[in-house]
């Protein structure tokens, strides 16, 4: 069971959460442009990191906003919350192997 | 017996003419001439060796240390990789094959899965190939001359809701149109044919029918893995284990070879079949993929008599639960809902599962869970695989399998060493190419699959 921090609410179980998946993916800004492969980027591709990743979240049972953490895949310790709109946190994402 | 009994019943000399004797294959049993009548297991084998107080069993496969040079590298010694392998061998004569995995064969999701094999698959495409597979577990035993224990005890698919009815009828009619055998069950057939079973379910979870494909069942899960080794192995495959890859070697976008810890293995072509690490895989080699990695976690409890002779899933409730040989009851669960490798699953996730579990058997709300450990899962937006070329020339991914890869580990192996060995897909497996998330063909089994995503 994971413990997120909402950034409105504080500290609640994962079971009040809903997931978003990866953060900070753009729907391509001039869509009569877009070619097959970059759609297929932005609704299919995703990085899938073994290590940090940034991801949406929604606290459904709770104030019902969508906010972003940076967490780490394999140890899921939560390394940052921060709300919609901002940048992500300067980490290394690098994947592992 | 003491282990020193004296008895032995070894023929010595007798097969000196072995041909392994002439190929330059190591003498990987320490049997000399013996070792081709030995690696044959039958019944004169069991009582030749129970003689000998089974100490002369030899070692099912080689552990080689890694040649500089392959034709075809398969990264991942799961069953998946290992059935390619044993294709590639066996049916397409490419021998010069070796088969890296990070840890133990068969310790990824080959054993960590609840063992379900079935067909029964809505659309044709994936009819065809999990069919195929189906076709093959038929006569794996005999083919591997491995005992993998295929069970076709029927797997039962429960219906709790008018809708859920609904949909089990069009997916039942779909699979009788393309000849795989299914069953619409009404809730009587069901109490007779699972009487342990609660069809109130507390009133929660009430059971308004079934369907259930006879020809399914289980399968021993490491025995697969073991036997596609040992059958590999006998026809000259180098299986290396506890050997990670750190990287591919890429030359004017052609794969030359890949870096493992035990150094650089130069390969004519390389095939990755690495389930929940396929991501990782594709980053080294620079490209991405249409797969989030999740755990999926599953659970056994302590050993009962005989009380389920068939699988039983319910997509509705998550929750999938068949009775082992060893009389453990196998409890499969929902995926987490959120991108993990660490191998074990979220707690509310086993805890939604039980709690069904409970309301539709009642009587096994006593019984102690013995371990509960997860896999982790490669899950595509359509949940059907990926199989086939990659945007590197001589790379081939067999990936994207989710929570139900066992099932299909004999076709998967099948279809992927066709396309491996030919540079391209065989017609079973073309529909399940990567550029289908460009062309928008997704071939959609979110419902088949069993498992909410």
């Amino acid at each position: 069971m994971l413990l997120i921090t909402c950034p409105y609410c504080g500290e609640r179980a994962e079971s009040e959460f809903s997931y978003g998946g990866e953060a900070h993916i753009a729907r391509p800004s001039d869509p009569e442009k877009a070619s097959d492969a970059d759609w297929a980027d932005y609704l299919y591709l995703r990085t899938n990191t073994k290590g940090v990743y940034f991801e949406r979240w929604l606290h459904a049972h709770g104030c019902r906003r969508w906010f972003n953490i940076a967490r780490h895949t394999v140890s899921y310790e939560v390394l940052a919350v921060y709300e919609m709109g901002a940048p992500p946190p300067k980490l290394d994402t690098k994947s592992e192997v | 017996m003491p282990p020193s009994a004296p008895i032995k019943s070894r023929i010595s000399g007798a097969f000196a003419e072995s041909p392994f004797a002439k190929s330059g294959i190591p003498d990987r049993l320490g049997l000399g001439g013996f070792q081709s009548m030995a690696a044959r297991y039958s019944i004169f084998s069991l009582i030749r060796n129970a003689l000998a107080y089974h100490e002369d069993w030899p070692a099912a496969w080689r552990s080689p240390e890694p040649k500089p040079a392959y034709d075809v590298v398969i990264v991942g010694g799961g069953g998946h990789g290992l059935a390619t392998a044993y294709y590639l061998a066996k049916e397409l004569g490419v021998r010069n094959v070796a088969v890296i995995e990070r840890g133990w064969l068969g310790g990824g999701n080959t054993g960590r899965n609840t063992t379900i094999v079935r067909s029964n698959y809505l659309w044709d495409e994936s009819a065809a190939l999990y069919e195929h597979a189906m076709k093959l577990w038929e006569g794996l035993s005999q083919d591997l001359n491995y005992n993998v224990m295929f069970s076709q005890r029927g797997v039962l698919s429960l219906a709790h809701s008018q809708h859920d009815l609904r949909a089990q009828s069009r997916q039942s009619n779909a699979n009788r149109l393309g000849g795989i055998d299914s069953e619409l069950l009404t809730p009587a057939q069901i109490k007779a044919l699972v009487p342990v079973m609660d069809l109130r379910a507390g009133g929660r979870y009430p059971v308004l029918g079934g369907a259930l494909q006879r020809r399914g069942g289980s399968a021993r899960h490491d025995a697969v893995a073991w036997g596609y080794a040992r059958g590999a192995d006998a026809l000259g495959v180098d299986i290396i284990q506890e050997c990670p890859v750190t990287g591919f070697r890429i030359d004017n976008g052609r794969v030359q070879g890949v870096e493992t810890a035990k150094g650089f293995i130069q390969a004519g072509k390389v095939g990755i079949a690495v389930a929940g690490h396929t991501s990782v895989m594709a980053n080294l080699a620079g490209f991405r993929l249409p797969i989030i990695s999740k755990p999926l976690q599953a659970l056994v409890s302590e050993p009962v008599k005989p009380v389920l002779d068939t699988v039983i899933m319910s997509g509705a409730v998550h929750a999938y639960i068949s009775q082992s040989d060893k009389g453990e009851l196998v409890i499969g669960a929902g995926t987490d809902r959120y991108v993990g490798y660490g191998q074990r699953g979220s707690l509310p996730v086993s805890e939604d599962t039980l709690g069904a579990i409970c309301e539709l058997f009642p009587s096994f709300r006593r019984l102690r869970m013995m371990r509960l450990w997860g896999g982790i899962v490669d899950i595509c937006p359509d949940a059907s695989p990926i199989i086939g070329k990659t945007p590197v020339e001589g790379m081939y991914i067999n990936c994207g399998w989710g929570t139900g890869g066992f099932k299909s580990t004999p076709g998967s192996g099948w279809v992927f060493a066709q396309t491996i060995a030919h540079d391209r897909p065989h017609d079973l497996n073309a529909p399940f190419s990567l550029d289908r998330f460009h062309t928008g063909y997704l071939i959609d089994e979110h419902g088949a699959a069993g498992v909410a995503h």
